[in-house]
């Protein structure tokens, strides 16, 4: 059974993200240490703590960006695992470090993820999620003229693109204006997800089911 | 007891080979230019084999890091590199006086002093690639992978450009590579003798290294 | 592989926008080559030399431009999303195929200029072709690794060309050798064994760079 022939919207397949026991340090400064969380399809799950206390590493841990010290962390979807380098299609993850490529236009953008991801997306998919985020007729401008709220929800239309079992957020909704919030809130309401949201933010926060802190001090 | 056992087998071929080397006549063959500054013979080449060695060593090394990411096996290559790039200076520096002795200057364009020099250049570049990496743990996979892809290409360096050429070395090709029956029984067996003699040196001086990183570990003064 | 296409397409879009790497690269091979012809005004220079300028030039041209294919998209964070979406073998091989059409254009101008402007006699056009190629092909593997490698460590631009010089060295010199020959020099080099040097190291980097490429990419 290959990644490929888990579609979405396959709601009798649970796809769950399990971390264990993660631990991780930057020399001397600890980051997390036995970390133990889990998140199936349909729950959300808020990573909290104050500035600079490890929550975008731990996200970029679970992203398969940065290798753990130690523990696992893996993506089940029935009863396979695989590990986050391998579970690319259906992961996604928005964040301040992701970058879009300014000289393409958002068209562009959205394209060649979606040929090196090898999906099928043909313009009036991409202008079906361009709409629902609210760029509405503005694919064809290069990203650089983009605003940085514009970016951000560029930013989204590529994390759905691929119609992923799993999303990863770091501070969501910084740059997005009210409208912007709203249209991602439904646009993550609609789709059944397992979410993970790192986030500074209280009202973001409150919006997940559950919360794990980070930077507490049970740090030795 | 191994360890006892190489040390002192080390110890005795090596002191052995320098009194033969210099209470035997010079080397014969081609060798026979330089007269007595081709006793070096007997201990360059066998340095330039061990400084390969130790690259080939520090290569599987750098190899199980990238598989086990112990910090241990990136620790033993570097060790291994420390070795190779100490041996290869010296082996260049005794090459250069035979050299001078033999066809009058230090430095000829030989595809084996390029060779060395090759290789401490690498070396070089490898322990300066870690000097300018702050992260541990990019350091280490960073520096283990240039180790293996040089290990890749040093094939080229070590055997297939002195087939290439002609070269002051052509005399010792004939004489080195093709076994040893143009040399006479007496000089084959101290070469033979100063190989071995130096690869146990090799081995000890490994042992010792790694020790000593172990040490300044366990003391903290060092996240190598 | 079509993903591999699909990273070539999007890198030879975005640099025909901005041009970034082309400029860098054929300024500091024109620049070059003028210099040297000032400096040699007009006077004849032998095979061995003339060869060993080409290569020179060229090897420093690629140092300059092609190790950043990889630093540009590490200083503009857009490799998060490579990462993501993108296979490692695409990645690598579309970044690959890129830098080498870059020097295969490089040398297509640059073969011209150098004769014109050193004065040269070029012979054996076909040696001299595929001694670029191959050699190109190893030069480039060689370069794709390590400029990804300069990324992933986050040093200076300038370690690269440390670090790539004794890794080249063994196709620096076969390759000089062999031009040698093309421009009526008399290196004691045979083309075959010369083809077969550079071809094995192409051969090797490429492959080895390819396996190891993943450990560099990924954490």
């Amino acid at each position: 059974m290959t990644l490929s022939s888990f579609s979405h919207g396959s709601n009798n397949i649970n796809f769950r993200l399990e971390a264990r026991e993660v631990s991780k340090a930057f020399g001397r400064r600890i980051i997390c240490r036995d970390i133990r969380v889990t998140v199936s399809s349909g729950e959300s799950l808020a990573v909290v703590g104050p500035n600079g206390s490890g929550k975008s590493t731990f996200v970029k841990m679970l992203a398969g960006l940065i290798r753990p010290d130690s523990g696992t962390i893996q993506y089940r979807a029935g009863d396979q695992t695989f590990k986050p380098e391998e579970w690319h299609q259906h992961l996604s993850m928005v964040s301040p470090e992701l970058a879009l490529y300014e000289e393409l236009t958002g068209y562009e953008n959205l394209e060649f993820a979606g040929e090196v991801l090898g999906l099928g997306r043909g313009r009036s998919d991409l202008d079906e999620l361009l709409d629902e985020i609210g760029l509405h007729g503005r694919g064809a401008d290069f990203v650089a003229a983009y605003s940085s709220g514009m970016k951000q929800r560029l930013k989204f239309a590529l994390a759905f693109l691929k119609e992923p079992q799993v999303l990863l957020l770091d501070e969501p909704t910084v740059t997005l204006d009210d409208d912007g919030v709203a249209r991602v809130w439904s646009a993550l309401a609609k789709r059944r997800l397992a979410l993970v949201i790192a986030t500074n933010d209280s009202n973001e926060a409150a919006r997940a089911q559950r919360r794990i802190v980070m930077g507490v001090s049970s740090n030795a | 007891m191994l360890m006892a056992a190489i040390k002192i087998a080390a110890v005795v071929l090596l002191t052995g080979v320098t009194i033969a080397a210099f209470l035997t006549a010079p080397p014969l063959g081609g060798m026979q230019a330089g007269g007595d500054a081709s006793r070096l013979f007997y201990f360059h080449v066998p340095m330039a084999q061990v400084s390969f060695v130790s690259f080939m060593v520090a290569a599987v090394f750098s190899v199980l890091y990238l598989r086990t990411r112990r910090p241990d096996h990136d620790m033993m290559a570097t060790v291994a590199a420390e070795l190779g790039l100490l041996f290869s200076i010296v082996a260049l520096i005794t090459g250069s006086l035979w050299a001078k002795q033999a066809w009058g200057a230090y430095w000829n364009w030989d595809p084996r002093q390029l060779f060395l020099f090759a290789l401490v250049l690498f070396y070089g570049a490898f322990f300066a690639l870690r000097q300018a990496t702050p992260n541990l743990d990019t350091r280490r996979r960073v520096s283990a992978v240039y180790l293996v892809f040089g290990g890749a290409i040093s094939p080229f360096l070590f055997f297939v450009l002195p087939r290439l050429y002609r070269s002051l070395h052509e005399d010792a090709n004939q004489v080195v590579t093709s076994t040893q029956s143009t040399m006479s029984p007496l000089v084959g067996t101290i070469f033979g003798f100063s190989s071995v003699g130096f690869l146990l040196l090799y081995i000890w001086l490994f042992k010792l290294g790694v020790a000593a990183e172990r040490i300044e570990q366990d003391a903290g003064h060092r996240t190598v | 592989m079509r993903k591999a296409w699909a990273v070539l397409r999007k890198d030879v879009r975005a640099e025909y926008r901005t041009r970034y790497a082309v400029n860098a690269l054929f300024l500091f091979a024109l620049v070059t080559l003028t210099a040297l012809s000032f400096a040699t005004g007009g006077a004849a220079l032998t095979p061995l030399l003339a060869a060993v300028f080409y290569w020179v030039i060229l090897f420093f041209s690629v140092f300059a431009s092609l190790a950043q294919t990889f630093v540009k998209e590490s200083e503009t964070k857009t490799e998060i999303l490579l990462k993501l979406n993108a296979p490692d073998d695409a990645v690598f091989f579309g970044k690959w195929t890129f830098n080498l059409l870059l020097v295969i254009l490089l040398n297509i101008v640059l073969t011209p200029l150098f004769i014109v402007m050193l004065n040269i006699q070029l012979s054996e056009w076909g040696v001299w072709i595929s001694t670029l190629l191959l050699g190109g092909i190893g030069l480039v593997s060689t370069t794709t690794l390590l400029g990804a490698l300069i990324a992933a460590a986050n040093v200076r631009g300038a370690l690269f060309s440390v670090l790539a010089f004794p890794v080249l060295l063994p196709l620096l010199v076969t390759a000089i050798r062999v031009s040698e020959l093309c421009l009526g020099g008399s290196a004691e080099i045979s083309r075959v064994d010369a083809y077969l040097v550079l071809g094995s190291y192409a051969a090797v980097s490429t492959t080895a760079a390819w396996l190891l490429f993943p450990f560099v990419w990924r954490d």
